[in-house]
């Protein structure tokens, strides 16, 4: 694959999250019954980011107010290709350290593209108690849904075409805060 | 990434690499246990036969509840109550079985070699449960991972195995999983239930117990068969618990930190006093748990694919 | 005639046509009971030799002439360890089939264990295998039992079993366990100059063993026959022997330890002679692999070390005799987990084929070797007149082609077993022609 064209820098980056940020704070007003998973890998980091963002903001409106942690979701057991078994990815760690029986849980992920990681983040959340709401945040919505899914917060949207990808880099992992589209090049 | 083998017959021979994909899968799947739902959609859809020619409560059940948290369908073939009592062979069970469309088969046999058989009779993914004096590798991968989640690794540590060595499928799989998995295995009995050519094991064999128990960071104690006695191998029961069962006295010797295993069931205060096995360095109930995680993990990796 | 797909043919017998004359050319004669090992030419007429000579007799020119260049020819080969199944289990193997692989495998003679079912225990029984194998492709001595059905409680009548045909006595399958019945029957055995053949096996210690006690079994987790359990009935059956006097035969000797004290046994004048296997001189525990029961037998496969042994045994005499203990199973009871298969190998049709490729050709054997613990040697303790070449005698005269190339393919087995423990092993010799009283019964030129 190669870089085509860099969509955001590590400061567009940040504000997309800042405001996606105040957008789900905008509606979701009772940090209490708020809940933040981020999906194996990279929406991990985003939930953490975007938890520590809400936990800034609440501490200036309100000093005692709990401290939010992002809950970690790992989706392998649920995807619908597992019966494949060379698309078989390592099976990575899940950790939902609250009870989201009645909560506006949001679901954090990089990219949103066919929609089949989200259903299967769905059912997963679903074993573990039912929330009042699911809300979905996602950095990139680069189009070619497969299912009826979509996001209540979107970083930007991107149409691609089908020997297109994007890539999102993320200081804790990739070393770096960035997001590029990306091109696969003859031989790939 | 599927495990480079494709059916599990033993830990003999298996890599370093498939054992810790177990493991760590294992931990995946015993964090699924702890939910509200403790059910997963992985294996919806695919069949498994719980083929037990010797019976076998907690093993079955345990690869039961596996099973069905995994979404299949389990079926249990238990021999009294089978065609096999009517003089059915071996082959023409797996045959007939296959005939109705399965996916995997869970053998358990009193004869060697029989998952084996098995592979070379039917398209089915084969995991061997036990089968005669030759293997037993879900017990002895729970075992390690129950060791692995207590001390945080298994490189290094040293685990005695203290028993009837002779007869005992699951001493057989520890020393080779272990010792593929870097740790140190001793193995002890008395002289008349240890095999008489022990070297081929690969692992050191002894009689004496406070040698085995020198250092050790692990004790497991095997189930001492009663019936034994009277075939000779052994004078008294009595004799035995003194030389070779688990006390409180004798768990004084070893380190503060001491884990405490044992298959089950135990005979209480013959290789393992009661108040050792209910004592806090016991992790004997946490290795129940960890079985069902384990042979989860052990269905998903070999059974989560298209059929070949 | 029989003709299997590899151009092997068995022609059965015709009485009705008497068997014509016969010139052998060409092949080196090998005789050693007549102490001939020559490039000669035989003739045979009326059934029996003729002569044995530089060139053709002649009164022999019209004679079907048989080019045996390039091949040994030699005294008709004796298996003298075979279980012809018949009565009984006619669905293993029958006198006939049995006698058809014989014949395959060179044998122009065989004396075939009572544990049939029932048990050859008594003239009647010993009559009836007689009366069957008359007009077969091979001889059959039958060996009768050493006590009543083999129970080892009371001993079976010798002396009528004799008396009919019986050449040695045996229970082979199972060891006589009381001593005081075996050292009856070494003793009553003395009136009859027989041999009795020993099949020398702790029966406790053995049971519920599979295959060879050692390192192999216990990583394989099948459970183990050691090897003492054969020593300690061959020790107990030596002194027993020494003890009364009696003459024994040690069948299918397999161990070491085995080996060892029947060389020393012989040194003390014990009246002792032995044999073994080819799967004990070619194959060892470890071979069984993946829980192959086509190589799970009684005495089981032993270590590296006592296939040496064996080897050594045969070298310098201490084994007498090589045969095949022709074990034929159907495939019910092989093709089942290694714990329940029957112990027993088919041997007939490979046993030449083995002793020329891992003894002969590797010169551990000569040829004048081979033939002796292969005719001269087991017609001679049964006391038969087999083994020779001498004029005047049956012609019974096996042609080996030592050099020839062949894969063994049990399916091609004129005997019904399947059950080899070489399957598809490449071997190099094999018997070419069997000529029975001066008839040719087999045939194979690949």
């Amino acid at each position: 694959m190669k870089k085509v064209q860099l969509i955001m820098d590590s400061h567009a980056l940040d504000l997309a999250i800042t405001r996606i940020t105040h957008q789900i704070l905008e509606r979701n007003r009772d940090l209490s019954r708020l809940g933040i998973v981020g999906m194996q890998t990279r929406g991990v980091y985003l939930a953490r980011r975007i938890a520590k963002k809400l936990n800034e903001v609440e501490k200036t409106s309100s000093p005692k107010a709990s401290r939010l942690t992002a809950g970690v979701l790992d989706v392998s057991f649920y995807r619908d290709d597992y019966r494949k078994t060379h698309k078989k990815p390592k099976v990575q760690v899940t950790d939902i350290p609250f009870d989201l029986n009645g909560m506006n849980v949001v679901l954090v992920d990089d990219v949103l593209f066919t929609g089949r990681t989200v259903r299967a983040a769905l059912d997963a959340l679903v074993d573990f108690g039912r929330p009042k709401t699911i809300q979905l945040a996602v950095i990139v919505d680069r189009g070619n849904r497969e299912l009826p899914i979509q996001a209540d917060y979107t970083g930007t949207v991107l149409k691609t075409l089908p020997n297109q990808a994007v890539k999102l880099s993320m200081q804790e992992h990739d070393g770096e805060d960035s997001l590029w589209l990306v091109e696969q090049e003859k031989g790939d | 990434m599927a495990l480079s083998i494709r059916h599990l017959l033993g830990l003999d021979g298996v890599s370093r690499e498939d054992i810790t994909q177990i493991l760590d899968t294992a931990d995946s799947f015993h964090e699924v246990l702890e939910r509200e739902i403790p059910v997963v959609p992985t294996l919806r859809g695919k069949t498994v036969v719980n083929l037990f020619y010797e019976s076998s409560t907690r093993t079955r059940i345990s690869f039961e509840l596996a099973e069905k948290r995994l979404s299949a369908s389990p079926v249990n073939f238990s021999v009294s109550t089978s065609s096999v009592s009517k003089g059915e062979s071996l082959h023409d069970t797996i045959k007939n079985i296959e005939a109705m469309k399965i996916d995997m088969v869970v053998v358990r046999h009193g004869a060697a070699g029989v998952p084996y058989f098995l592979t070379q009779c039917t398209n089915a993914v084969i995991v061997n449960a036990g089968d005669g004096l030759h293997e037993h590798p879900t017990q002895a991968l729970l075992d390690m991972m129950t060791i692995r989640r207590k001390v945080g690794r298994l490189e290094g540590l040293k685990v005695a195995i203290v028993g009837d060595i002779f007869h005992s499928r699951v001493a057989r799989s520890n020393a080779w999983g272990m010792k593929t998995m870097g740790m140190k295995v001793v193995l002890c009995g008395p002289p008349t239930l240890l095999p008489q050519h022990p070297e081929s094991l690969g692992v050191p064999v002894t009689d004496n117990l406070g040698e085995a128990l020198d250092g050790a960071d692990v004790v497991m104690l095997l189930r001492l068969q009663l019936e034994r006695q009277s075939s000779g191998t052994f004078p008294s029961i009595r004799e035995y618990r003194e030389r070779f069962g688990l006390d409180l006295e004798k768990l004084s010797t070893l380190s503060k930190n001491v884990l405490i295993m044992h298959p089950g069931p135990i005979n209480r205060g013959i290789e393992l006093a009661s108040n050792v096995a209910d004592g806090p360095h016991s992790v004997i109930l946490e290795q129940v748990t960890n079985g069902v995680a384990v042979r989860m993990a052990v269905l998903y990796l070999l059974g989560g694919g298209e059929n070949a | 005639m029989l003709k299997k797909p590899n151009g092997a043919t068995i022609y059965p017998i015709d009485n009705s046509n008497p068997a014509g004359s016969l010139v052998i050319k060409g092949g080196r004669v090998i005789d050693p009971a007549n102490r001939i090992d020559d490039t000669l030419v035989v003739a045979v007429k009326d059934g029996r030799i003729a002569s044995v000579s530089r060139d053709v007799p002649k009164e022999f020119d019209k004679a079907k002439v048989i080019d045996a260049k390039g091949r040994w020819v030699v005294p008709g080969l004796m298996d003298m360890h075979v279980h012809l199944r018949e009565p009984g289990r006619e669905d293993k193997e029958t006198i006939e089939t049995g006698t058809q692989a014989a014949a395959a495998g060179g044998f122009t003679a065989l004396a075939c264990m009572p544990n049939t079912n029932p048990v050859l225990d008594e003239e009647s029984k010993i009559r009836y295998v007689i009366q069957r194998s008359e007009g077969c492709t091979s001889r059959v001595f039958p060996i009768g039992a050493i006590t009543k059905g083999s129970e080892g409680e009371e001993l079976a009548p010798m002396g009528e079993m004799v008396r009919v045909g019986a050449r040695a006595v045996s229970d082979d399958g199972k060891a006589v366990a009381k001593s005081n019945i075996m050292r009856n029957a070494l003793n009553y055995s003395k009136s009859f100059n027989i041999p009795v053949i020993c099949h020398c096996e702790d029966m406790v210690l053995s049971q519920k063993g599979h295959m060879n006690e050692g390192v192999v079994s216990t990583r394989m987790g099948v459970r183990g026959i050691p090897a003492i359990a054969e020593e300690i009935g061959v020790a107990r059956d030596l002194l027993l022997a020494e003890y009364t006097g009696a003459r024994i035969h040690i069948a299918h000797v397999s161990t070491a330890g085995s080996v060892r004290m029947i060389r020393e046994a012989k040194k003390r004048g014990v009246k002792v002679t032995a044999e073994t296997c080819p799967h004990y001189f070619t194959l060892i525990d470890a071979d069984i692999g993946m829980y192959d029961t086509n190589k799970k037998m009684n005495p089981p496969l032993g270590t590296a070390n006592d296939r040496q042994a064996v080897i050594e045994g045969l070298c310098d005499g201490t084994i007498d005799v090589i045969a095949s203990d022709h074990a034929p199973h159907v495939s019910e009871e092989k093709d089942v987990e290694f714990d329940a298969a029957s112990f027993g190998v088919a041997g007939l049709e490979t046993s030449l084929g083995v002793v020329l490729t891992y003894l002969a050709d590797k010169n551990l054997l000569m040829p004048a070797d081979v033939v002796l613990k292969m005719s001269c040697n087991p017609n001679k303790i049964l006391g038969v007149p087999g083994g020779t070449l001498s004029i005047g005698t049956a012609a019974d005269i096996t042609i080996v082609d030592p050099k020839a190339e062949w894969k063994v393919e049990s399916q091609h087995f004129f005997s019904k077993a399947r059950n080899t423990a070489f399957e598809g092993f490449p071997l190099k010799g094999f018997a070419c022609c069997t000529i029975l009283d001066g008839r040719v019964v087999f045939e194979r030129t690949n």
